[in-house]
C-alpha cells in the first residue's frame, strides 16, 4: 500500500524525535545519559514486547530469558568474534529459542505461557550456573572501549528498526490477521488463518530484539554473572511499563516507560527496599485503574470532551 | 532407596501445597499467583510462634487455616470478584488475574521484607533423626508428611463425599451447569478460594520446620505447584497427589545425584516434557 | 456430475456419546442443502465436523474429490469451506468493513489492500449494508450482524457455504428479509449447506434436505417428500403422535 500524507508526517515527526533524542549525550550530563540508556532499554523492550503481547494477549515473561542469553552472546563472543557480528548472532539465538518456546506453548492456554516464561529465565540461570561450578569459573568479565554514548546510540537505533517493524507488521497481513486473532481466535481459524503460525513468527520479535539488548549492554555491566543477567525482576518491569502506557498503541510503551524510569529511580534512590512493593502496586493499579493503560486513558479523555462539545 | 523416601517426604507436602493451588484455580478458576506467598507467610507464622512461645508448628497449623482462610475469602471478594463480574471471557478474567495476584505477590514480598527483613529464617523444631529401613530422616519431615497425608485425606474424603465438596466439584467441571442446577457459583467459588489458601498455608507451616525460607522464596514454590498442577491435571485430587510425588522425588534425585542448585530446572524440564507428551494432565481425558 | 462436497461413514463421539454416527450425504455444486432434524440430532455438530472446529473421529470428508477429513479449521477454510456462527460472532474491536475485510484477505480467495476493501464493500452491498462500512459492530442491530457474518463468509469466495442456523432469533419482517437474502444467494448459483429450524424458509430455499434423528441420516429427498416422511414426522413429533 502506498503511504498516505499522514504516514509520511509522522514518519518526519519521528526521525525529528530520533535526531533530538541522539544528541542527547552532546547536551547534558552523565547522570541524564545513563537515564537516557535506562530508557533507551525499556522503550526498545517494552514496544517489542507489546508488538507480540498486545494483540495476543499472551503475558510473556521470557524478556529476562533472551536479555540474559544476549549479554552471555557478548560476554563469550568478545574474546573470540569482531564486535560488530555479535548483535546479529544474539538476535538470531534470541530467536531460535522463541520460535522453540512458541513451538512449545502457544497452542496451549495463556496460563501455560506464563508459567513457561516464567521458568526459562530462572532455568537457564540455573544451568549457566552450574556449568560455571562444574568448569571452576565464576563470571565474565566483558573489557571493550564502548563507552555509555555507544550503547545509548546502538539502543536508539534498535529503537528505531523496532518501531519500523512494528508499523510495517501493523500495515501487513500478519498484523491484520493478529488483531483477528486478538478478536477472536476461532473465526481467525475459520477465515482461514493460521492462528499458532501467526503467533509464533510474532513471538520471534520481543525475542530477537531483547538478546540483541542484553548483546548491546553487555559492555556497560563489566562483569556478568547468571543472577546479573537473568534478573527476573527485568521481565516484570517491561510487563508493567508496557501495560502502563498501553498495547494498542505503537507508541503506547513508550508513554509508560519515561514516567516509570523516573519513579523506579526515585523509589531505588530514597527507599531501596521497596522497589517489590512498587512493583506490586503498579500491577494493581494497571488492573483496577487503568486497563487500558495510559493510550486508553487519552482515548477516554477526548471522547468525553467531544460529546461534551456536541452537548 | 534413600532418595524415594526422601521424595517421597518431601513430595506430601508439596502434594499439599498443590492442592491449595489447584482449590482455587481448578474450582474458583483464579489462577492465584501469589499462592506462594501465602506459603511462606504460614511459615512466617510457624517460625514466629515457635521462636516467641515454642509453640509446634503441628499446632500452629489450627491458628494459621481459620487466618488464612479468613484472609484468602477477604482478597477474593476485593480484589478478584470485581474481575470475574467485568470479565467478558475467560481469556480476559486470565490475563487479569494473572496480573493481579502478581501484584499481590508483590504486594506480600514487600510488606514482608519490610517488615521481616530479607533474611532467611529457619528454626529447629523435631530435629532428631527417625529410622525408616535401615536409613535415617529428620523427624520434623516425617512428621510434616504425616500432617500432609492427614490433611490431604480429610480433603479428599469432604471433596468426594461432603455435600459442599460435591458442589464444589460440580462447579469445577462446568461451572454453567451448577448454575443451572441452584449452586450459588460465586459463594462457593470464594470458599473453594479461602480454603485453597488455608491448605497452601498449613503447607508452608508444615514446610517450615524442615526448609529454610525466606521472604522471597514464595514465587519458587507458586511455579512448583503450579507445575504440580498442570502435570496433575487442572482439578484433578488424584493426579496432584500422585504429580507432587513424582516431583519430590524427582527434586530430591537431581539435588543428590546431580546439583542442588538444579532441581527447580529439572522441575521445568520435566513439566516442559508434560508440556509437550500431555498438555492434558497425567490422567486428564483429551478435550474435544 | 461428481459432488462438490461428500460424507462418508462420518462418526463423532464424545466419550460414550455417539452425536454423529456414520453420516452419509453429498452436496452437488449449486445446490442449498438443508440439513433438518429436531434439537440434539446433531445437525450442529455435523457442520463442525465439515468445518474442522471439532476433529472427526471415523470416516471421510472429501472436498471436490480431495479429502479434508484431518485437515485443521484453517486450510479447510482455505480450500473454501465458509461458516457463520450459531451464535453470531463477529471481531468487536473493527468496523464494519474491516469484519468483512477478514474474510476477503484470508479466505479462499485471498485479496489484500484495495482489491479485499473493494471486494469487501462488494460484499456489503450484496447483503444490503452499503455505506454503513464505518460503524462499529456494537452499533449494529441483530439481524445487521447476521448480515456483517455473512458478508464476511462470502468475501473469501468460498466453494460451500455453511450457515448454522441463520435465520433464528430473527422477527417476522426480518425473517423475510432473510429468506430473500439467502434466495438471492441461491440464484447467483452458491453452493450451500443449512442446518435451520424454519420450515418455510426449508420449503422455499431447499433443493434437498437430509434428516438426522439421533445422530443418523433418517431421510433424504426433496423438502417436500422427506416433511410427508411418517419417519420424519415420528422424529419430529414422538411415538405417540404418528
Amino acid at each position: 500500500m502506498r503511504l498516505t500524507p499522514t504516514d509520511w508526517r509522522n514518519l518526519a515527526l519521528s526521525g525529528m524525535a530520533l535526531a533530538f533524542a541522539a544528541c542527547l549525550p552532546w547536551l547534558f550530563g552523565s547522570y541524564a545519559l545513563s537515564i537516557g540508556v535506562t530508557i533507551a532499554m525499556y522503550t526498545v523492550l517494552a514496544t517489542s514486547w507489546a508488538l507480540f503481547s498486545g494483540p495476543t494477549h499472551y503475558i510473556s515473561l521470557a524478556t529476562a530469558a533472551f536479555f540474559g542469553v544476549g549479554t552471555y552472546v557478548t560476554g563469550i563472543g568478545i574474546e573470540h568474534l569482531p564486535y560488530w557480528t555479535l548483535l546479529p548472532i544474539a538476535g538470531v539465538i534470541g530467536a531460535v529459542l522463541a520460535a522453540l518456546v512458541g513451538l512449545a506453548t502457544l497452542r496451549l492456554s495463556g496460563v501455560y505461557f506464563v508459567i513457561f516464561t516464567l521458568g526459562l529465565a530462572e532455568f537457564i540461570r540455573q544451568v549457566i550456573t552450574w556449568a560455571q561450578n562444574v568448569s571452576g569459573t565464576k563470571g565474565i568479565y566483558v573489557l571493550t572501549s564502548i563507552t555509555e554514548a555507544h550503547i545509548y546510540w546502538q539502543l536508539l537505533g534498535l529503537a528505531a528498526l523496532v518501531y519500523l517493524l512494528g508499523w510495517a507488521i501493523g500495515r501487513s497481513r500478519l498484523g491484520f490477521a493478529l488483531r483477528i486473532i486478538g478478536d477472536d481466535e476461532q473465526v481467525a481459524r475459520h477465515s482461514g488463518i493460521h492462528t499458532a503460525r501467526a503467533k509464533i513468527l510474532l513471538f520471534l520479535v520481543p525475542g530477537s530484539v531483547a538478546a540483541i539488548t542484553g548483546a548491546i549492554l553487555a559492555p556497560r555491566y563489566v562483569y556478568i554473572e547468571p543472577s546479573l543477567a537473568f534478573a527476573p525482576m527485568l521481565s516484570f518491569q517491561v510487563v508493567i511499563m508496557a501495560l502502563l502506557g498501553g498495547t494498542g498503541r505503537l507508541w503506547g510503551p513508550l508513554v509508560g516507560v519515561i514516567p516509570f524510569t523516573f519513579l523506579w529511580e526515585g523509589v531505588s534512590i530514597t527507599v531501596p527496599n521497596q522497589t517489590t512493593l512498587l512493583l506490586g502496586l503498579s500491577f494493581l493499579v494497571i488492573v483496577y485503574l487503568l486497563p487500558k493503560g495510559f493510550v486508553g486513558l487519552f482515548g477516554t479523555i477526548r471522547r468525553r470532551m467531544g460529546s461534551e462539545g456536541l452537548v | 532407596m534413600d532418595i524415594i523416601i526422601t521424595g517421597f517426604l518431601l513430595g506430601g507436602t508439596y502434594a499439599l501445597i498443590a492442592m491449595g493451588l489447584n482449590l482455587q484455580y481448578g474450582m474458583a478458576r483464579i489462577m492465584n499467583l501469589a499462592n506462594g506467598e501465602m506459603l511462606v507467610a504460614g511459615g512466617f507464622a510457624a517460625f514466629w510462634f515457635w521462636t516467641a512461645a515454642q509453640v509446634s508448628p503441628l499446632l500452629t497449623v489450627f491458628v494459621v487455616a481459620p487466618v488464612a482462610f479468613a484472609a484468602n475469602w477477604l482478597i477474593y471478594l476485593v480484589f478478584l470478584r470485581p474481575l470475574v463480574k467485568r470479565a467478558r471471557s475467560r481469556g480476559q478474567l486470565e490475563v487479569d488475574s494473572i496480573l493481579t495476584t502478581f501484584g499481590l505477590s508483590f504486594v506480600s514480598v514487600g510488606l514482608m521484607l519490610a517488615v521481616f527483613g530479607g533474611d532467611y529464617f529457619s528454626y529447629s523444631y523435631l530435629s532428631f533423626p527417625v529410622h525408616i529401613l535401615g536409613d535415617s530422616y529428620g523427624a520434623n519431615r516425617v512428621a510434616a508428611f504425616a500432617s500432609a497425608v492427614v490433611i490431604c485425606g480429610a480433603l479428599w474424603l469432604w471433596l468426594d463425599r461432603s455435600r459442599p465438596g460435591l458442589t464444589i466439584r460440580a462447579i469445577a467441571v462446568s461451572p454453567d451447569s451448577a448454575r443451572l442446577v441452584g449452586i450459588d457459583v460465586r459463594k462457593m467459588a470464594a470458599l473453594a478460594f479461602a480454603l485453597g489458601g488455608a491448605v497452601t498455608a498449613t503447607g508452608g507451616a508444615l514446610i517450615s520446620t524442615f526448609l529454610t525460607l525466606d521472604a522471597s522464596t514464595g514465587v519458587m514454590f507458586t511455579l512448583k505447584a503450579l507445575i504440580i498442577v498442570i502435570m496433575g491435571g487442572v482439578g484433578d485430587v488424584r493426579g496432584t497427589i500422585v504429580a507432587a510425588l513424582a516431583l519430590g522425588i524427582l527434586e530430591t534425585f537431581v539435588a543428590t545425584v546431580i546439583d542442588p542448585g538444579l532441581t527447580l530446572a529439572a522441575a521445568y524440564l520435566l513439566f516442559v516434557v508434560i508440556l509437550l507428551v500431555r498438555p492434558q494432565g497425567l490422567f486428564g481425558r483429551r478435550s474435544a | 456430475m461428481s459432488a462438490t462436497l461428500s460424507l462418508r461413514g462420518v462418526t463423532k463421539r464424545f466419550g460414550g456419546l455417539v452425536a454423529v454416527n456414520a453420516m452419509d450425504f453429498d452436496v452437488m455444486e449449486h445446490e442449498v442443502l438443508g440439513l433438518i432434524g429436531p434439537n440434539g440430532s446433531g445437525k450442529s455438530t455435523t457442520l463442525n465436523l465439515i468445518s474442522g472446529a471439532l476433529p472427526v473421529t471415523s470416516g471421510a470428508i472429501a472436498l471436490r474429490g480431495s479429502p479434508i477429513t484431518q485437515l485443521p479449521a484453517q486450510d479447510i477454510a482455505r480450500r473454501g469451506i465458509a461458516r457463520t456462527f450459531q451464535l453470531v460472532r463477529l471481531l468487536p474491536s473493527m468496523n464494519v468493513l474491516e469484519n468483512v475485510m477478514a474474510g476477503a484477505v484470508f479466505g479462499h480467495r485471498q485479496r489484500w489492500g484495495y482489491e479485499a476493501e473493494a471486494v469487501a464493500q462488494t460484499m456489503l452491498e450484496k447483503v444490503g449494508l452499503s455505506g454503513r462500512g464505518h460503524m462499529a459492530v456494537g452499533q449494529l442491530t441483530y439481524i445487521d450482524t447476521k448480515r456483517v457474518e455473512l458478508a464476511r463468509v462470502l468475501a473469501g469466495e468460498p466453494r460451500v457455504v455453511l450457515l448454522d442456523e441463520w435465520l433464528a432469533g430473527l422477527n417476522p419482517t426480518e425473517m423475510e428479509v432473510g429468506v430473500a437474502l439467502i434466495r438471492a444467494l441461491r440464484d447467483e448459483g452458491r453452493t450451500i449447506i443449512l442446518v435451520e429450524h424454519v420450515m418455510d424458509a426449508i420449503r422455499s430455499l431447499c433443493d434437498r434436505c437430509v434428516v438426522m434423528a439421533a445422530g443418523a441420516k433418517i431421510a433424504e429427498g426433496t423438502p417436500a417428500d422427506v416433511l410427508a416422511d411418517p419417519e420424519v414426522i415420528r422424529a419430529y413429533l414422538g411415538d405417540d403422535d404418528a
